[in-house]
């Protein structure tokens, strides 16, 4: 058994598990956190990323051990309360969803892949940085232009920042 | 996956110490090794995760050599401003292994030691001839590869980094399998003080290999116009569901232009 | 239309719960005391059972109980059958093998199940699955269908000589085979249909949870019809009778058929729960998915097309064998019959067609509905066989199908099916234009330049939807009728709950369904829920599949709105002191006509349930069902264009433009329904170009996770150009036909005519792979 413990979405959070815990078993049935799924075995389909210390990884390849003292953020830490991050926003605005299976998993590689590339994405970048994440309703379509809409807005947003901050 | 013990090694000897532990292994990313187990294709009874290890991270360059440690990601490697502005193939190379959460997590050391045939950086330090530090020696990549899935690593022995000359000029090319989109063909050209190195990933049935057809026509001329008409055989190259051996060589040889192409660029 | 009303492009009420990681699928629920379990599988593709000892795996660390089928065979638990009825062209009834739900004495394909093992966690439940000692003696395995059909071929069931499970026929083989006799021009091919496996992203799932105070069964799983999974599982399953048996498909992770069907896992979950008296939960890894969810499509056809002297088809012949797999799984025997060879007429007067389909066992995993689920099969034909046909009569493609285009409706073709309404020239030109296919040479000459080679090709496909008008299916051997039920109630507030029998798994039901009752009633889409998916609240329903929930589903929806529109009108006609002929409905009011009288819907509402002010006689509430059974199958049609450029060297198809033109009739939600053409595009996409089961010869799975079998994903695809055009369905009273299904029949043939232009041969079998291209390239140029 491994004693772990993690910061998850802003909550801090101990438990005693099976060394064989997967991050994502942890996350689902130690926490309730159900949002996040799996979707293959062989770490492809990306319906598990979840952010560690501030990066996308697949939850599923990860042993909650490995995450002991990280902070792991989840698609239902991702809204700033009540209201939506701005990735989910475009998600629902788009119709970048349908069954909703790959949704959380989608969403957590499009807020990482928005913020590494703050200088802003085109289609082919979005589809290529996709390629850990498989949809099978969508045809990707809504989803990429959801990709480049939140892209668009957070980069409107962050300049309004910078405004108001200078 | 099976019952397995973990253990957070705190540096390279507490790794080594906690290695003699049963049928231990080191756990990197664990971007195959993690896969291998929840399909219980792997069972180790112990990992010892080197992760956490300070020692084992980062790049430094220090005029034309360039140091990577065994524990930095390939999302590390594909970033690094200096790295890139001696050697940017590698980092092409290490932007386009996996899929963006894979490279947050996997690192160089784990996808040498564990030299699965269709990765890409064996390709990258064989034909930079890169010197793979351990724990206990230095080894040349010529002598590290041995097989599939096979290296020269003993026992409890741990990839501490990898070392290489900055070439003048290098490319990376690669055809990933269109399912698994690991390299089904990628082939690395370097041409450096000791001439012109081709070395080929995902195609051979024993691992990475150098193409030596492929390097004598680079060597008169490193353009790719200089492979125009040449071929390499298929004997010994992989054949499966996806790429029949004619077909990787083939692949080799188109890789090889690409790659050449983007030396030059 | 309103804001929210029929024809507007609502966000989704569902998202909300999906973005914020608020779904609740299978997987999630949790019942206390709940355990978990494995199936032990087969690992051969056919063998005989000797002996099964389970004792080492009974002593396993955490282990409730290790079944069998032996013992699941003595508690009379029912073999799985298939529900829809085929006979042979000589009057014999389809051969049905045994389907035990835990094979005992014989497996037949790789993920068989064999025994189920319960215990306290999943891992320990796989521990001890490995521990099971099956001992098998191997047999042959026949895993091609044409090959099961030879003779001493290895024999799977002995309820089906050589195999064959039904050797069926439709149209007129004397009229066909003159015309062929006759024809100027005949086109002939050999065409296969790759075998695909579904892969909804939602692996599938059961919990089933049996309570002995209340000797009552409740099956959480992921079903796509969760109330003919209880029929069947009561009825010929006897779990238990249906009013003691509870199904629940809560949020289900995408379906295209392949959550239709009756599996072993769900009907052994239940029926552990009650032998170890535990709830005993069951999710399928990837892998288990690919290898026991029903595959689709893999026909093998031989066909010819005759053209007289103007180029006009006189007749289509087509004979087909197609693989249904190791069992018969629900609704397979209709798939290869009368939802494919029915659609033989394309969208082509034809005036005699002949098909022969021979349904054959193999050692693979069941073979049924994917979606189009035999109308893909169709369609590949015949547009692959019309572009093929062109290329040999020297004429234009679109030329040789606008020559044969029905034109008059209502069309009977000599295939059961009569088309009520289109207009094919329409969606041909709308996609000629979109992808400015005249300016096609200049764009082939270009890349030319660039050493690439560019093809266009093009595919107009018609389906049929809408399944189905109950008497009509019935008369062709469906067990089940096809009809859809529907419950609106209007709450005493005035707020709305519709109680549907058709399910969604994707396509927005919550949204498109409150959307008709916002449009009738001026209330808020935020003020009507959907329900649905769970038998103990909807009373019946036959579920979604077949692009049926519009135009079936809905128009139970508005039959049922009809009547709480009636009651509703003579309430507010008793309260205002009007007739109730004059009161109209009108944002969310209802007023006498060419008056300021007005009764707002709450309060029209209120009115029916304080009952204290009625029209004499009439009872309180405001609630109103109705089953709504189709007159006719719906007839989606449409265009699809697909431009490809291919890199000789590697082998490499990209697609450059991929233009739909479709005619769905009328639209509720058009951006849902752009996302269903998006989707299915994907689908048939895939199968044209990158997807493929493949079975090695000695049965085993060689494509069983995403290591091997290539999904599509992003960076496979272009952004799709999509348009709809509207001939309205006359059959419904929605006017819709149904878009599900569209972009995955219309797809591949579009694909293929394509690739196939650009490298100058005449066919490619699917999927059209890297290594495939390049080897057909390097052909071409030697």
């Amino acid at each position: 058994m491994s004693d772990v413990s993690l910061t998850v979405n802003g909550r801090k959070v101990s438990a005693s598990v099976e060394d064989r815990t997967l991050l994502v078993h942890f996350l689902r049935e130690n926490l309730g956190l159900t949002g996040t799924h799996v979707g293959c075995d062989t770490s492809q389909c990306g319906a598990c990323v979840v952010h560690v210390d501030g990066k996308a990884v697949k939850s599923c390849t990860m042993l909650a051990a490995q995450a002991s003292g990280s902070t792991v953020v989840t698609i239902e830490g991702l809204a700033d309360g009540a209201d939506l991050h701005p990735v989910q926003a475009a998600f629902k605005e788009n119709h970048g969803l349908q069954c909703g299976f790959c949704t959380p998993g989608m969403i957590m590689s499009a807020t990482d892949m928005i913020n590494r590339h703050p200088q802003g994405l085109d289609e082919a970048t979005v589809r290529a940085e996709l390629e850990g994440n498989i949809c099978r309703c969508t045809g990707y379509h809504n989803i990429v232009k959801a990709i480049l809409a939140a892209s668009e807005e957070m980069s409107k947003a962050g300049k309004g920042k910078a405004k108001k901050a200078a | 996956m099976y019952s397995v013990n973990y253990h957070r090694a705190s540096s390279v000897a507490d790794a080594a110490k906690l290695s003699k532990k049963g049928d231990a292994k080191f756990l990197s990313g664990g971007m195959t090794l993690i896969p291998a187990m929840k399909t219980r294709l792997a069972a180790p009874s112990d990992l010892v995760d080197l992760t956490y290890i300070a020692e084992l991270k980062g790049i430094t360059v220090s005029g034309k050599t360039v140091t990577i440690g065994g524990a930095t990601t390939h999302a590390e490697v594909a970033a690094n401003a200096k790295l890139k502005s001696v050697c940017p193939a590698i980092c092409h190379l290490a932007a386009h292994i996996g899929d963006p959460h894979v490279r947050h997590r996997g690192t160089i050391g784990g996808s040498i030691a564990n030299n699965d045939p269709a990765a890409d950086y064996p390709a990258a330090l064989l034909a930079l001839s890169a010197t793979i530090v351990t724990n206990k020696r230095e080894i040349s990549a010529d002598k590290y590869f041995t097989g599939l899935f096979e290296t020269a690593l003993k026992e409890g022995e741990i990839v501490t980094g990898v070392t290489f000359t900055a070439p003048a000029k290098a490319g990376y090319s690669k055809f990933p399998n269109p399912a698994s989109r690991y390299a089904m063909t990628g082939v690395f050209v370097a041409k450096g003080k000791d001439g012109v190195r081709v070395a080929v990933t995902g195609a051979g049935e024993d691992g990475v290999f150098r193409s030596k057809p492929i390097e004598a026509a680079l060597a008169k001329k490193f353009d790719a116009a200089a492979l125009e008409g040449v071929s390499v055989p298929s004997a010994g190259l992989m054949s499966d569901l996806h790429a029949s051996a004619e077909y990787r060589a083939n692949l080799v040889v188109v890789m090889a232009k690409r790659a050449v192409a983007a030396a030059n660029a | 239309m309103g804001i929210e009303g029929i024809g507007a492009r609502v966000a989704r009420k569902e998202d909300k719960r999906f973005i914020t990681g608020n779904g609740r699928y299978v997987d999630d629920m949790v019942v206390p005391g709940m355990k978990h379990a494995a199936f032990v599988r087969s690992p051969h593709a056919h063998a005989e059972i000797k002996k099964i000892d389970v004792s080492r795996a009974k002593a396993m660390p955490g282990v409730i109980d290790v079944l069998t089928g032996k013992e699941l065979k003595a508690d009379g638990i029912g073999n799985l059958i298939c529900g829809w009825m085929i006979h042979s062209k000589d009057g014999t009834p389809m051969k049905m093998g045994a389907w035990s739900p835990l094979a005992f004495d014989r497996v037949r394909y790789v993920g068989d199940a064999v025994v189920i093992v319960v215990a306290d966690t999943k891992g320990q439940a796989r521990d001890a699955a490995e521990a099971v000692e099956v001992t098998y003696k191997e047999k042959k395995a026949v895993t091609e269908a044409v090959a099961a059909l030879k003779k001493g071929a290895p024999q799977l069931h002995p309820e089906a000589d050589s195999n064959l499970i039904y050797d069926w026929e439709i149209g007129d083989a004397k009229a066909t085979d003159a015309a062929i006799a006759s024809a100027a021009h005949v086109t002939t091919m050999k065409i296969v249909n790759n075998r695909l496996v579904p892969n909804a992203m939602e692996p599938r799932a059961a919990l089933g949870h049996y309570d002995k105070g209340e000797d009552h069964y409740t099956c959480w799983t992921t079903s796509q019809n969760p109330h003919v999974a209880r029929l069947v599982m009561s009825a010929f399953y006897n779990v238990a009778p249906e009013n003691k048996l509870r199904v629940i498909a809560p949020d289900v992770g995408g379906g295209f058929g392949s959550k239709i069907f009756i599996y072993p896992e769900e009907l052994v979950c239940l029926w552990a729960s009650k032998k170890t008296g535990v709830p005993v939960k069951w999710v399928a890894d990837r892998t288990e998915s690919f290898l026991t969810d029903a595959h689709g499509r893999d026909h093998y056809s031989e066909v010819q097309m005759a053209f007289d002297k103007d180029n006009r088809i006189t007749g289509f012949k087509v004979d087909t064998v197609a693989n249904l797999g190791a069992y018969m799984s629900l609704f397979s025997s209709s798939v290869p019959t009368y939802l494919y060879a029915t659609l033989l007429s394309g969208q082509y007067n034809i005036p005699a067609i002949h098909a022969n389909v021979r349904a054959v066992y193999t050692n693979t995993a069941p073979v049924d509905a994917y979606r189009g689920a035999g109308r893909p099969e169709a369609t590949y034909l015949v547009e692959r066989t019309m572009e093929t046909a062109a290329r040999e009569l020297g004429v234009s493609p679109a030329e040789l199908r606008r020559k044969n285009f029905v034109t008059q409706f209502p069309h009977q073709t000599p295939v059961i099916m009569c088309y009520d309404a289109g207009d094919y020239a329409a969606s041909l030109d709308a996609a000629m234009k979109e992808a400015n296919y005249a300016d096609f040479p200049a764009r082939k000459a270009a890349a030319a330049k660039k050493g690439l080679l560019r093809g266009i090709g093009m595919s107009c496909y018609i389906e049929a939807c809408g399944i189905a008008p109950s008497a009509a299916v019935g008369s062709l051997g469906a067990g089940v009728g096809l009809w859809e039920s529907a419950e609106v109630r209007v709450n005493a507030v005035g707020t709305v709950e519709v109680l549907t029998g058709s399910h969604s798994h994707g396509q927005g039901h919550e949204t498109t369904f409150a959307q008709l009752v916002s449009d009738r009633f001026g209330v808020p889409i935020d003020s009507v829920s959907i329900v649905h998916g769970d038998t103990d609240k909807v009373q019946m329903g036959m579920g979604t599949y077949g692009s049926r929930s519009g135009a079936v589903g809905m128009s139970a929806i508005v039959k049922a709105l009809d009547k709480v529109e009636a009651k509703a009108k003579k309430i507010a006609a008793h309260l205002m002191e009007a007739d109730e002929g004059d009161i109209v409905i009108e944002n969310g009011a209802l007023k006498v006509a060419g008056t300021d009288k007005t009764v707002p819907w709450f309060q029209m509402a209120l009115a029916a349930y304080t009952a204290h002010n009625l029209p004499s006689g009439m009872e309180p509430g405001l609630k109103e069902g109705a089953f709504y059974d189709p007159s006719n199958f719906t007839f989606p049609a449409g265009c699809y264009i697909c431009e490809v450029e291919i890199d000789p060297d590697t082998g490499v198809t990209k697609i450059i433009q991929f233009v739909a033109a479709d005619d769905f009739g009328n639209v509720i939600n058009p951006m849902i329904v752009e996302g269903q053409v998006h989707g299915g595009i994907a689908q048939g996409v895939g199968q044209a170009l990158l997807e493929g089961a493949h079975y090695d010869a000695s049965g085993q799975l060689l494509t069983a996770s995403y290591m091997d079998y290539t999904m599509p994903r992003a960076d496979d695809l272009p952004s799709f150009k999509v348009s709809t055009s509207n001939t309205p369905c006359p059959g419904n009273p929605l006017g819709i036909k149904g878009c599900g299904e569209a972009g995955a029949i219309g797809s591949p043939p579009a694909v293929i005519n394509a690739i196939t232009d650009a490298l100058g041969i005449a066919d490619l079998t699917m999927p059209a792979t890297p290594q495939k291209v390049w080897a057909a390239a390097q052909a071409v140029k030697h």
